[in-house]
């Protein structure tokens, strides 16, 4: 169980977050001109990383705010966190 | 004769306590500081149970948590636990324990009658026999069930409390033997915050029974001088009785301490176990390692167990469980047990498979007098309830065939000791990878993972002196950085093991006068029957993979999950393929280390703490007034309101009547509510919502589907706006979480710039919802407000007082009635109710609840979400096209529907169902289909979602979704029931009642 530190009120337990998948998908902006492979590729196509991830998480039990992690899907390190709209950390 | 085994000094039992106990029936004597196991054994008691699958008799392998043989059942009534380990259960006063797995009795069981049709029982003989056919497996398994199995849960509850405790630390030592002690020494005396987890009564581990000497001392007063120490360090807590369960990621491991389970008596103060979650900085593992069994033929009868445990059960419980002993083994180490027990009057003969015994050994066992038999094997062993002899014979090294003549010894106790094992599955569990040492012949932790090191015999290092120092220094090195320093060295100068384990083979024993790849007794997994035979039928059969062969065979799945059997196995394998056992690879090991209790696991969160209660403030007027509820979430809603004689189908068909001709209250405050304010809400609104809310005025309320961005339904309600920049959602009473975080979501990380906060109201306002031609006349005298038709129409909302309360008012309906939702702050929830049902008498006020609710809103059409939706279904297929905005831009779902399968027009739309013979309630969930079969499989082309008789229509209504049901008005559909009995019934629109909506408009 992974002890996250939340950029807004810092370390606290796993069980009070939850995870929501990968970051930095942004909601395209006008998605009535996409195709329906490029709106696809929006809902349902994800990295899947072996390695350096960024995700998003919410600290339901806690401040309710989403931010983004950066973790190592193998040794599941959390490498960074960081609030929503900050750029990513290099890996 | 009582005790005859016992000797007459020595061990850490005390001999002025004795403690009277039973097994099966029978009354025993031990002495405090026994385990059950050791005062069988001085009571000469070594049939202890019969084995799962073959039923044969079994006694005591092990001395302590990883037995795999002597399980017993503990205690009597709601507090018997099975499957207990009886080299782990301290006795006292009274204790009753029995076998388990036998019938009539422990001494004659009829399934041992398995034993002898072992051919027809091989490893996947439960795959291979009673998987098919499926419909049989129900009958089948009630058999095996009973065949089966281990030990009989409780059928009552279990009275005892359990407790759980979060704990935070610089380090945490597992284990308290030499290593541990070291190492938790180390860090006590840096002035680190140290948890110190023992499983054994008393910490000292091998310490405690074997004839090391540290320093001049005895390993014994040694480790009691450490102990002292320890204890007296504020900053160092030991906890004993305690067995880690669990290692997951970020040092947070999970252990099972045992606080009075070894007391006569249960104190009102002290909960029976307690569960500890433990967060360690550091993390030290010295959990020993554990001896393997040698796999040769019946190598399992009672009698036959490790050198070892044999040792400690001379050493430390004084019992000298046989006078006539044979010691097979294949390394040094062992030759210490064999000396102790010669020692002590044994006679002793040693069987070592090696051709070259050490001329040390050999003249130190020729004083005592101890007979050795080079390059030799046990073949095979006799004796039904207890060993009585064994046959022997050499073997040829070369090519593992027996030569020379066969002997035979008569005996009455066989050790066994084929090397030892280091405990590795806490650190597999942390996610540490292993390797195999190639001397040990077992697998050692390789790489470690953050803040966590790994000592003593648990590491592969089974030198004392270096064990002692290594662990020392891991404790020091923790201890450094986490900023803390010693003061102390270690002054250890000497540390003398009498009989170092240096390496050990496991090359295949299991050399018997029966082929041993066919049907012969060469156990490798005790507990669960599994023979050499059946690797060996695993690999013949394709399980070749090491998680196939475990599975296939159920080899190292039992209660003791392999600690003694895993590594012969995965030899055995190695053996079989020609293959180093690395390229076998081994199982992957899970929590718990041992069996634990859910009582523990669930702690205090047990009855109605298990899951929280939400009530609303009207609650104890339910209860009063007789309600029967029913869970909506968490939420307590009244589910109907019987009165005196009446059933659910009389008490709803009367609550509905009411709300048709006259006047209902349903407390609706469970309803999910948010409060929306800032400039951009209606902008946010018209992204969330389907339909548009730019032109929302003041005072005006409009119902809204929710979309994910799949263009699926996922919520619904009613949004209001409160004045300028304010508006009041309401969402479906399981949706509120769920939408509250939808909301949320969208505004931090999509729409940042967005000025909207959103809060949760669901619990500071009471809803009490009046329902019936008669509300508005009812509520017209409580409200200082006007709410004619003329000043109050449908979908607006007033502020005012109600009964002198402040209050909302919300012109809406869920029921086609027309009908008000008061909105008062909860704390005069109850106190508006009560006016309500005082105020209401005139028009007979009958409070209903949800299943009238939903039998209301049936008859009308309306939908529930997550009943007549369920995440697969947009707008479009629920008829309800017409909130669904063609003028807006976007919004969130929006560009799915053009998406080629939301487009389809044969999808499930929703419609209505009436059952041809106007009586049958279709069962909600059955299948609708089109032609009607015999037996499945049909064609599926929807189910039944909502049904209900409907008092009103006075016939059965249903709604249904139904492909392409939209274009098949009148079509007559198939509904086949379990029963068998096939309905039929037409698909129609799905407003059964006042389908102009006339009534609501009154």
């Amino acid at each position: 169980m992974f002890v996250i530190k939340c950029p807004y009120c810092g370390e606290r337990d796993q069980t009070e977050f939850s995870c929501h998948g990968e970051a930095h998908i942004a909601r395209p902006e006008n998605p009535e001109t996409l195709t329906d492979e490029e709106w696809g590729e929006y809902l349902f196509i994800r990295s899947n990383k072996k390695g350096i991830h960024y995700e998003r998480w919410t600290h339901d039990h806690g401040c309710r705010r989403w931010f983004n992690v950066m973790r190592d899907t193998v040794s599941d390190e959390i490498l960074a966190t960081y609030k929503m709209g900050e750029e990513k950390p290099k890996s | 004769m009582s005790n005859q085994n016992r000797i007459y000094k020595g061990g850490r039992i005390d001999r002025d306590l004795a403690i009277n106990f039973k097994f099966n029936g029978k009354e025993y004597i031990g002495y405090q500081g026994d385990t059950l196991a050791s005062a069988l054994l001085a009571n000469d008691v070594h049939l202890i149970g019969r084995s799962f699958k073959y039923h044969r008799p079994r006694g005591i392998l092990t001395s302590g948590s990883e037995e795999p043989n002597a399980l017993v059942q503990l205690g009597l009534g709601a507090r018997t636990e099975p499957n207990m380990r009886a080299t782990e259960i301290e006795i006292y006063e009274g204790l009753e324990a029995s076998s388990q797995n036998c019938w009539p009795s422990v001494n004659f069981d009829i399934g041992s009658i398995n034993n002898f049709l072992s051919r027809v029982f091989p490893a996947g003989f439960y795959y291979k026999t009673f998987m098919w056919p499926p419909s049989l497996w129900l009958f089948y398994e009630h058999f095996i069930r009973k065949a089966a199995g281990l030990g009989v849960a409780p059928t009552v509850k279990n009275p005892d409390r359990y407790e759980q405790k979060f704990h935070y630390c610089d380090i945490l030592v597992v284990g308290g033997g030499a290593s541990g002690l070291m190492s938790a020494l180390a860090a006590g005396r840096s002035g680190c915050d140290v948890l110190l987890i023992d499983e054994k009564p008393e910490p000292g581990g091998y310490l405690r029974n074997t004839s090391a000497k540290i320093d001049n001392l005895n390993s014994n007063d040694w480790t009691n001088e450490i102990l002292k120490e320890l204890e007296s360090y504020d900053n160092v807590t030991i906890l004993n009785r305690t067995a880690v369960m669990g290692y997951y990621d970020y040092n947070y491991l999970t252990a099972l301490q045992k606080v009075t389970n070894h007391l006569p008596y249960l104190s009102d103060k002290m909960p029976r176990e307690r569960y500890w979650r433990i967060r360690a900085k550091k993390v030290i593992l010295a959990q020993g390692a554990f001896e393997r069994p040698l796999v040769f033929s019946g190598n399992d009868r009672p009698g036959i167990m490790l050198a070892s445990a044999a040792r400690t059960y001379l050493n430390q419980f004084g019992v000298l469980p046989g006078k006539s002993v044979i010691l097979f083994t294949n390394n040094d180490h062992a030759y210490g047990t064999a000396i102790d027990f010669a020692n002590k009057g044994a006679k002793v003969t040693i069987v070592d498979n090696r051709e070259d015994i050490p001329s040390e050994l050999s003249d130190r066992c020729n004083k005592v007098k101890i007979k050795i038999y080079p390059s030799h094997s046990i073949i095979n062993t006799h004796g039904y309830q207890k060993i009585k002899k064994v046959e022997i014979q050499k073997v040829d090294q070369d090519n593992n065939e027996l030569t020379g003549s066969l002997r035979e010894i008569e005996c009455d106790l066989v050790l066994m000791s084929g090397g030892w094992n280091p405990s590795v599955q806490l650190f597999s569990q942390s996610r540490g990878k292993l390797e195999y040492h190639s001397k040990l012949n077992s697998f050692i932790p390789k790489d470690l993972i953050k803040n966590q090191k790994v000592v003593g015999c648990n590491n592969g290092n089974f030198n004392l002196l270096e064990v002692l120092k290594n662990s020392y220094q891991a404790g020091l090195d923790f201890a450094t950085e986490l900023g803390k320093s010693a003061n102390k060295s270690l002054e250890i100068e000497t540390a003398f093991e009498d009989l170092e384990f240096t390496e050990a083979k496991v090359e295949p024993y299991m050399i018997g006068k029966k082929k041993v790849t066919h049907g012969s007794k060469h156990f490798v997994d005790f507990q669960h029957d599994v023979t050499a035979a059946d690797i060996f039928l695993a690999q013949r059969e394709g399980y070749i993979s090491v998680e196939h062969t475990k599975r296939y065979t159920t080899t190292g799945m039992g209660t003791d999950q392999g600690k003694t059997s895993n590594v012969n196995a995965l030899a055995l394998m190695s053996h079989i393929h020609n293959k180093p056992v690395d390229n076998i690879g081994h199982t992957t090991f899970r929590p718990p280390y041992s069996p634990q209790t859910i009582g523990a696991i669930a702690g205090r969160n047990v009855d109605h703490l298990f899951d929280p209660e939400r009530k609303t403030a009207i609650h104890q007027w339910h209860v009063d007034n007789g309600a029967e509820f029913e869970d909506v979430g968490q939420w307590k809603r009244p589910h109907y309101f019987p009165q005196k004689n009446e059933n659910i189908h009389d008490a709803v068909n009367r609550e509905c009547r009411a709300v048709r001709n006259s006047l209902g209250i349903l407390d609706a405050s469970t309803l999910g509510k948010i409060d929306l304010q800032g400039p951009d809400v209606a902008k946010f609104l018209n992204l969330i919502y389907t339909n548009a809310w730019s032109k929302l005025e003041v005072g005006s309320c409009r119902y809204g589907l929710m979309c994910n961005e799949h263009g699926m339904v996922f919520d619904d309600g009613v949004t209001t706006r409160i004045s300028e920049n304010r508006y009041h959602m309401t969402t479906t009473t399981g949706g509120a979480a769920r939408v509250m975080s939808w909301l949320e979501e969208f505004l931090q990380t999509e729409w940042l710039d967005m000025e909207v906060f959103c809060t949760s109201v669901t619990e500071q306002w009471t809803v009490l919802s009046i329902s019936g031609p008669n509300s508005r006349e009812f509520l017209s005298s409580l409200a200082d407000v006007d709410i004619s038709k003329e000043a109050f129409p449908f979908m607006k909302m007033k502020e005012g007082k109600v009964c002198g309360i402040d209050a909302r008012i919300f012109r809406i309906s869920f029921t086609g009635e027309l009908s008000f939702e008061i909105n008062v702050p909860s704390r005069y929830g109850l106190f508006v109710w009560n006016e309500f049902m005082k105020h209401g008498k005139k028009y007979d006020i009958t409070p209903y609840g949800t299943e009238s609710m939903h039998v209301l809103r049936a008859e009308k059409g309306f939908i529930i979400v997550g009943q007549d939706t369920d995440g697969s279904v947009t707008p479009k297929d629920i008829n309800m096209d017409w909130i669904v905005s063609k003028k807006k831009e976007d919004f969130l779902g929006k560009r799915s529907f053009s998406r080629s399968d939301t487009r389809r027009i044969d999808r499930k739309q929703l419609v209505g169902l009436l059952v041809n013979d106007k009586k049958t309630v279709l069962p909600e969930g059955s299948y609708v289909v089109d032609e009607a079969k015999p037996r499945p499989p049909m064609d599926m082309i929807g189910h039944v979602s909502s049904s209900y008789y409907s008092p009103t229509c006075d016939h059965p209504i249903a709604l249904s979704l139904i492909k392409n049901g939209l274009n098949r008005m009148g079509d007559v559909v198939k509904i086949p029931l379990m029963s068998g009995k096939v309905i039929d019934a037409t698909i129609t629109d799905s407003i059964f009642y006042d389908k102009e909506g006339a009534r609501n408009n009154e």
